[in-house]
């Protein structure tokens, strides 16, 4: 298991330091969750992680890798996997494609072979099936198998986001808002997967979050951000009750 | 309505689920196999015509519709076939050996092309690919040592291993083997890795990157994959014209071909088979119409380009996804019957989609 170590991060839009000087780092098998006003920098430190945009100064390291020598489509073989704050989902394929492009990390390709259907293709892509319908089984989304994306509600489609980072079978697992958008009941269901996911996948979570009672009920730590800038880092009790955080988000008392 | 109940994970993978499509399919191809029987000879060269463009079609398919890389340049594609192989037919190659070499040398110019157009997004990418037509175009006309330039260059005579396919049905048998090929291989590639990478870069980049697929690699071989197809096209059509000249390969034909899957319904084998069927007849139907309309307008050259355009646009607005789209809709209409509701193929408005991050 490997440690995400970020240090002195920065990241300038034109003259807008969007992250400035972060650090932080995430144990193997937590839960760390980032929080923050709109527009605090929290999508655009995943980003970051993610290769997405290349950062103007500072390190990240998973393990023994150093991020910054890998690029944008190689992050998933460190084992980190992510879903994005607009769900991401491929429309027009069915969900269980969806979910096999997620297994492609792990699947060989090649184009002859695929073309022929030969050299036991048939059987790679029964095992990847089998991988694919114990995330299917966990995430419970069975019934959604055949369908399109561009068919399914909104919440399942969040599910179905969340399962395909999971077939890649990630040991680092970066959630952009897992719970926007979706109502009381639905975000119960999710920080049971959370649950799930950390304790029987084994999987570290770092999630980008807006509802404090999920993020008060899985993360172990928090970090709260503003305007690119660490505020605080600890239990979610610390960091609620942090002056520096009450101000942020509370406004100054004039 | 049939409810296919599944019990194996083969049933995903296999190419056909449902019975129906079993007997349809082997209608249509017993019914090919059959037509030199019962076709008359002109008509059974038309057919050979619309399996030229069923393969040529399923080559841009895979690239504009699974691969979401729109091409105005195919045509270049289909020349490059036509001409490399009359080239090297001429040259005192064996059939199999030129068509080998065609294909692999039309995959190689696709896959440079994709390599310059990988990083490009939709308009700016339609009009490198009509740059490039352009430039194939010129250099067919301006060769005139190899292509004979604009006074044409004669096919040789299509002959395998000392057998010539002189006879209409003789040629007809070779081109539905090779559409049939490239039909069978194309949805061997939708049901494997390659082929879901290319969906994932069509339908977002951004998360097929971030599961793994280096999407410029995937275009490029997209790119490759596709004109090796369309060149195949190419070497058929060039036996079916038995007569090159440059201007066959001009912007007019990259058009029909857009025309096709467009019409035929983007994102699906059986929509470039429609779509060429739909070309095919264009032609034949537009001549009839001439003769039943009034003078000035029957005689006016520009007929056919206008009626092309004029389909994309219907098509465009009224049924987006093609005649595919309208033949399923007919199947669910019988399927369900007397259930079917015009909202059971609406969809839902897609949601905020971020597009600032490629």
């Amino acid at each position: 298991m490997s440690s995400l170590v970020v240090e002195n991060l920065s990241i300038e839009f034109g003259g807008v330091h969007a992250v400035d000087e972060v650090s932080f780092a995430v144990e193997p098998g937590e839960t760390f969750a980032i929080i923050g006003p709109n527009g605090a920098g929290k999508s655009t430190i995943f980003n970051l992680i993610s290769r997405i945009y290349e950062p103007t100064n500072g390190s990240m390291h998973y393990g023994e890798r150093d991020l910054l020598d890998v690029p944008a489509h190689k992050v998933i073989d460190l084992g980190i996997a992510r879903t994005f704050q607009n769900i991401d989902l491929f429309e027009q394929a069915t969900v269980l494609q969806n979910l096999l492009v997620g297994r492609h990390r792990r699947m060989s390709r090649n184009l002859f072979r695929d073309f022929l259907f030969i050299a036991g293709a048939r059987a790679r892509e029964r095992e990847h099936r089998r991988k694919v319908e114990d995330i299917i089984d966990l995430m419970e989304i069975a019934h959604y198998r055949d369908q399109k994306i561009a068919d399914l509600p909104y919440g399942a489609r969040k599910n179905v986001e969340l399962a395909r980072a999971l077939c890649s079978e990630p040991s680092l697992l970066l959630l952009d808002e897992p719970a926007s958008g979706l109502n009381q009941e639905e975000t119960d269901d999710v920080s049971f997967w959370l649950d799930d996911i950390k304790h029987d996948l084994g999987v570290t979570i770092v999630m980008v979050e807006h509802d404090m009672g999920l993020v008060g009920r899985v993360a172990d730590r928090v970090m709260a951000i503003n305007d690119g800038k660490l505020l605080a880092i600890g239990t979610p009790d610390e960091v609620r009750n942090d002056p520096a955080v009450q101000q942020a988000y509370l406004g100054t008392a004039a | 309505m049939q409810t296919v109940f599944k019990t194996s994970y083969d049933q995903d993978i296999n190419l056909l689920t449902k019975t129906g499509e079993y007997i349809r399919v082997s209608i249509v191809i017993l019914m090919m196999l059959a037509a030199p029987l019962f076709v008359d000879v002109y008509y059974l060269g038309e057919l050979g015509l619309l399996l030229v463009y069923v393969i040529a079609g399923i080559g841009l398919m895979i690239l504009t519709g699974f691969t979401g890389q729109v091409s105005f340049g195919h045509a270049a594609f289909l020349g490059i076939g036509a001409y490399s192989h009359s080239i090297l037919m001429t040259a005192g190659l064996p059939f199999p050996v030129s068509v080998v070499l065609t294909v692999a040398l039309t995959g190689i110019i696709g896959m440079l092309l994709g390599r310059s157009a990988s990083k490009m997004h939709g308009f700016y990418l339609a009009v490198a690919t009509l740059a490039f037509l352009i430039i194939i175009e010129t250099i067919i006309g301006e060769w005139t040592d190899m292509t004979g330039g604009y006074a044409g260059y004669a096919v040789p005579e299509l002959e395998m291993f000392g057998f010539y396919f002189a006879e209409v049905w003789h040629q007809y048998y070779l081109y539905l083997g090779f559409a049939l090929f490239v039909i069978w291989g194309a949805a061997n590639l939708l049901r494997s890795p390659t082929g879901r990478s290319f969906l994932a870069v069509r339908d977002s980049e951004l998360s097929a990157r971030s599961l793994g697929i280096n999407v410029e690699w995937i275009k490029i071989q997209s790119f490759g994959i596709s004109a090796a197809i369309t060149g195949l096209a190419g070497v058929l059509l060039a036996h079916y014209l038995a007569y090159l000249s440059p201007e066959t390969f001009g912007v007019l034909e990259s058009l029909k071909l857009l025309l096709m899957i467009v019409v035929g319904g983007l994102g699906s084998i059986a929509g470039a088979i429609f779509g060429a069927i739909f070309v095919s007849l264009l032609p034949v139907a537009i001549s009839i119409l001439r003769d039943f309309l009034p003078g000035v307008v029957g005689e006016q050259a520009g007929l056919e380009p206008m009626l092309f355009g004029l389909i994309i646009v219907i098509f465009v607005i009224f049924e987006p996804e093609g005649i595919n789209g309208r033949w399923k809709k007919l199947l669910h209409f019988f399927e369900t019957f007397p259930y079917y509701r015009k909202s059971s193929f609406v969809r839902q408005k897609s949601y905020l989609k971020t597009e600032r991050m490629r």
